[in-house]
């Protein structure tokens, strides 16, 4: 199984509605003495598009992202930014720009020194230097900060002037390496809806990584998702969400169950469940693996609509989240069901209940094998 | 979460030993600058000035801390100009040869001044291994006599000694500097020289400062090397105290000059402290 | 493991620099190139100078090793320098505590205090240390020596336990205390052994400095040489490459020792930490 993404969704995806490609990102594979970080990644980045690289810690994230902003050279493939070769030029050659994860301010020089930086470097005349730079720090809103010395401001203000520095340049593309991710729960949040706006309003292309799948999805255009080097699948939130390709996607992003079971003659049977699969007839015979999430699986209420399938259990535990609550039932054959109800049911451990789910929404997924 | 036995066990007896053999010797030399010395090698517990303006009116002792402090001054830049590209080398390009390096820079630090003073005797004498050699390969036709016995061989020798010196505190103050600082100016569009000069450079200055200081007021106290190598040219202020206190017999005079010594360099680590924590950013 | 690949692969980066290089090769010559001399005239038979040198001979080294007062000064320089260290560590502990865990009025001034020996040129300590013991009328001796080199090197043995003690996880001495233990067990059962890799660096580190130490000495000395007293008193009645031979000896003795105290330091810390630490502890304990 390479790299390159094979699903209909996903084509369509790669291919990005309408929006001209600025960055392609081609056959690019990293290597680390014997360390494979990256494999054969292949992905086109759109114009004006906010799109996530998202993956756990070693997914090989942060260097992709490096490797477009010029501070690692790829093993092999390239990188083609319009009619020129990206992964030729040197960092500081290239319109992109780069805010790092841990800000990187330079502690010697104000914010005001530190957001001019790049202009003063090629050597704007002054005069526009000041107005760029005043423009700058008002759309992050750190205009009374100017004199300030990092040191003296928090990380959320620390974490505005290190985008001011980086988009004050007019880069063609703004790299964010997990910006976020020094930031307390609220302020995050916050911050997601401000960095979302901020680039609607410079309709600059974000590329972001992270490993909060709940982040990738409130502020993401597309979402890369990415596994020990190889992009898992490219889609939008919506679609990466109801139409996972892999088990590993329906399992990285939001709560799913997973359901073992095999596919015969247009019935998908799971234990003693079965449905009638009402999907292409393009799905293989044999064993299958169906991705259901929580929020599709309801109490049952009177008796099996039609497409719909009935399963008994016990609930064995219960998670109170808030808005809704994760119900774990224990069914028949050591199936193990996720359910997400409305809080205040008034359910109770150990009670039998009746779950009810649409075999539309049981998807099919690939088995995601380990990757060595 | 510590007793007040406890505190007072760890601190008292450092504190007693350090008054007694740092406080009360330095205390006892300002009570000597004010004392005299007679004809018959005595010392005379009468408080007067009469050291001070002897300082003061003959310019021998003028003229020869203002030589010290220009041979400690040259030191200092000679070994800044070694030390200071000699760390940028090994923090930002020696790469996994950094710690080898390290320690072969740290070598000569440990290997005794006096064996080190001495080889550079050797080296720089009319028979020695550099006059030699140069006739050797009749670059000259006889020994040339400023190599040593002068200004120059002090400055020369001081150098070797505390080059790695000026080494050690910038290259920690180098290492210190977070390497995506300097991604960051690259990312900004700056180029190596922009990135050193703009970035490394500013934020490597306490350690310059460190490192100066140190070869400045060492040089300028250092009485060996000028003994050993610098003749009659290169005496500094502090031969001049070790003959107050050996042949010249005159302590309390000694002790004058030790303690403007000691307040000229309790002032200059105080200003370099002062300075450091200014340009200190991180 | 990124993040840490972020850190150091900035060296990478930056574009070969050709004249970088040859200034590192030559201040490495120039460092290493009057220790190579003196080792190479050491073996000399025509004596410290002239070139080339011909004639290799260890005649040097069997004259110095029947050099019955080098032997008595090495003996002395020993002597006094296992001294030195016993007093500089027993009082350089207890000033690294004090100061990590202890307000007590005047602790700026103590502090600056203990570290002045550092950066004090050895004359000055010296000679005031001269002026104490001339008042309190004590002949000066292999004893003065010591006193002046244990009072001096305080401040080695407390820069370096006070780094340690930084690295210190208070909480195991919270909890030893937690568990019945009282102070002065857990100074022995927990604050020492997490400080015996300091130690063992500081005494060496001592060790090293006493022996090698002159200027201080100069001052205090009494009938009794130390060695590089001894070899002192040689250089002032000529020069002989028997010197040589004693210097290149000295040479490896120091070699050896630093070597392996940076490998104790190494071994208490990780990678780059390790350098900045050994750094700092150089820096200040040198002279």
């Amino acid at each position: 199984m390479t790299g390159t993404v094979t699903s209909s969704s996903n084509v369509a995806a790669n291919q990005s509605t309408a929006k001209p490609t600025l960055l392609s990102i081609r056959n690019v594979a990293k290597t680390f003495g014997r360390n494979v970080v990256l494999r054969n990644i292949s992905l086109e980045i759109a114009e004006g598009e906010f799109l996530t690289i998202l993956g756990e810690s070693g997914s090989g994230k942060t260097t992709l992202l490096r490797i477009i902003a010029g501070f690692e050279s790829a093993t092999s493939g390239e990188l083609w930014m319009g009619p020129e070769r990206l992964d030729q030029q040197p960092p500081y050659r290239r319109r992109v720009n780069t805010v790092f994860q841990h800000y990187a301010l330079f502690p010697h020089l104000t914010v005001e020194q530190n957001v001019a930086y790049g202009l003063r470097v090629a050597k704007r005349p002054e005069a526009e230097v000041a107005q760029r730079v005043a423009d700058a720090l008002d759309k992050v809103k750190m205009t009374a900060f100017a004199k300030s010395k990092p040191s003296k401001i928090s990380g959320g203000q620390q974490q505005r002037v290190a985008l001011a520095r980086a988009l004050v340049n007019r880069p063609r593309l703004l790299l964010l390496d997990e910006p976020l991710s020094a930031l307390d729960a609220n302020l995050r949040r916050q911050m997601q809806v401000e960095l979302k706006s901020l680039q609607r309003e410079v309709g600059i292309a974000f590329v972001f990584v992270t490993h909060d799948q709940e982040e990738a999805m409130v502020m993401s255009d597309r979402i890369a998702l990415l596994r020990s080097g190889e992009l898992e699948q490219v889609a939008t939130p919506r679609e990466i969400y109801s139409q996972p390709d892999t088990a590993y996607v329906a399992q990285f992003i939001g709560h799913t169950n997973l359901l073992k079971g095999s596919i015969r003659s247009g019935v998908a049977q799971c234990g003693s469940l079965s449905w009638s699969s009402s999907l292409p007839d393009s799905l293989p015979e044999g064993p299958a693996l169906f991705s259901l999430r929580p929020e599709h699986i309801r109490l049952a209420v009177g008796g099996v609509a039609p497409g719909f399938v009935r399963v008994r259990g016990r609930i064995i535990h219960q998670a109170f989240h808030g808005a809704t609550e994760l119900i774990r039932v224990a069914c028949a054959d050591g199936l193990v069901l996720v359910v997400r109800t409305a809080s205040g049911s008034a359910l109770k451990n150990d009670s039998e209940v009746e779950l009810d789910f649409s075999a539309d929404d049981a998807v099919p997924v690939r088995e995601s094998p380990e990757r060595i | 979460m510590f007793s007040r036995a406890y505190k007072t066990i760890v601190t008292v007896p450092p504190l007693l030993w350090v008054a007694v053999f740092l406080l009360i010797p330095y205390l006892l030399m300002f009570c000597y600058s004010f004392w005299s010395v007679t004809l018959a090698q005595i010392i005379v517990h009468s408080w007067n000035f009469e050291n001070y303006r002897e300082l003061l009116q003959k310019p021998v002792y003028w003229q020869t801390l203002l030589r010290s402090m220009w041979i400690a001054a040259r030191v200092t830049l000679f070994s800044l100009m070694l030390g200071y590209p000699l760390a940028y080398f090994l923090s930002f390009y020696a790469g996994k040869r950094k710690d080898l390096l390290y320690q072969l820079v740290i070598i000569p630090l440990w290997v005794s001044y006096l064996v080190r003073a001495y080889a550079w005797k050797t080296i720089l004498g009319s028979e020695g291994v550099l006059n030699t050699l140069l006739q050797y390969v009749h670059l000259t036709s006889h020994p040339l006599d400023f190599f040593l016995y002068s200004p120059f061989a002090v400055v020369l020798t001081l150098t070797h000694i505390y080059t790695p010196f000026t080494f050690l505190p910038i290259y920690a103050a180098l290492e210190h500097i977070p390497r995506n600082l300097v991604e960051a100016s690259q990312d900004l569009g700056a180029t190596s020289p922009q990135t050193f000069w703009k970035v490394i450079f500013p934020l490597s200055l306490p350690g310059v400062l460190a490192g100066a200081t140190f070869a400045f007021v060492l040089s300028l106290g250092d009485f060996l090397a000028p003994l050993l190598l610098g003749g009659p040219s290169g005496i500094m202020i502090s031969n001049i105290v070790v003959s107050l206190f050996g042949a010249a017999y005159n302590w309390p005079l000694g002790a004058a000059i030790s303690l403007c010594m000691l307040v000229l360099v309790v002032s200059l680590l105080f200003l370099s402290e002062r300075l450091e924590k200014k340009w200190s950013f991180s | 493991m990124e993040l840490l690949l972020t850190m150091t692969s900035a060296a990478s980066n930056l574009p070969r620099s050709r004249w970088l290089l040859l200034h590192a090769t030559v201040v490495f010559a120039f460092l290493y190139l009057p220790i190579v001399i003196l080792i190479l005239y050491s073996f000399n038979g025509q004596g410290v100078g002239g070139f080339p040198p011909h004639h290799l001979t260890l005649d040097w080294y069997r004259i110095l090793f029947a050099d019955a007062p080098i032997w008595d000064s090495v003996l002395n320089s020993l002597e006094v320098a296992f001294a030195a260290m016993a007093i500089s560590l027993t009082f350089g502990i207890p000033a690294a505590l004090a100061l990590d865990r202890a307000q007590f009025p005047g602790k700026a001034l103590f502090r600056r205090l203990v570290l002045l020996p550092l950066i004090l040129p050895g004359i000055i300590t010296g000679l005031s240390l001269l002026m104490l013991f001339n008042l309190a009328t004590i002949k000066l001796s292999l004893l003065t020596i010591t006193l002046g080199h244990g009072t001096a090197l305080i401040s080695v043995a407390t820069t370096e336990v006070f780094a340690g003690l930084q690295k210190l996880d208070r909480a195991q001495e919270e909890a030893s205390l937690d568990l019945g233990a009282n102070y002065w067990q857990t100074f022995w059962r927990v604050t020492i052994p997490n400080l015996k890799l300091s130690i063992i660096g500081a005494a060496l580190l001592i060790f090293t400095l006493s022996m090698d130490e002159i200027a201080v000495s100069f001052f205090l000395i009494g009938r009794d040489n130390t060695l590089p007293l001894e070899i002192w008193g040689r250089l002032r009645r000529g020069i002989t490459p028997e010197i040589n031979a004693v210097s290149t000896i000295i040479f490896i003795f120091s070699l050896i020792t630093i070597v392996f105290w940076y490998r104790l330091r190494l071994r208490s810390e990780s990678g780059a930490e390790a350098g900045i630490g050994i750094l700092e502890a150089t820096e200040e304990a040198a002279k």
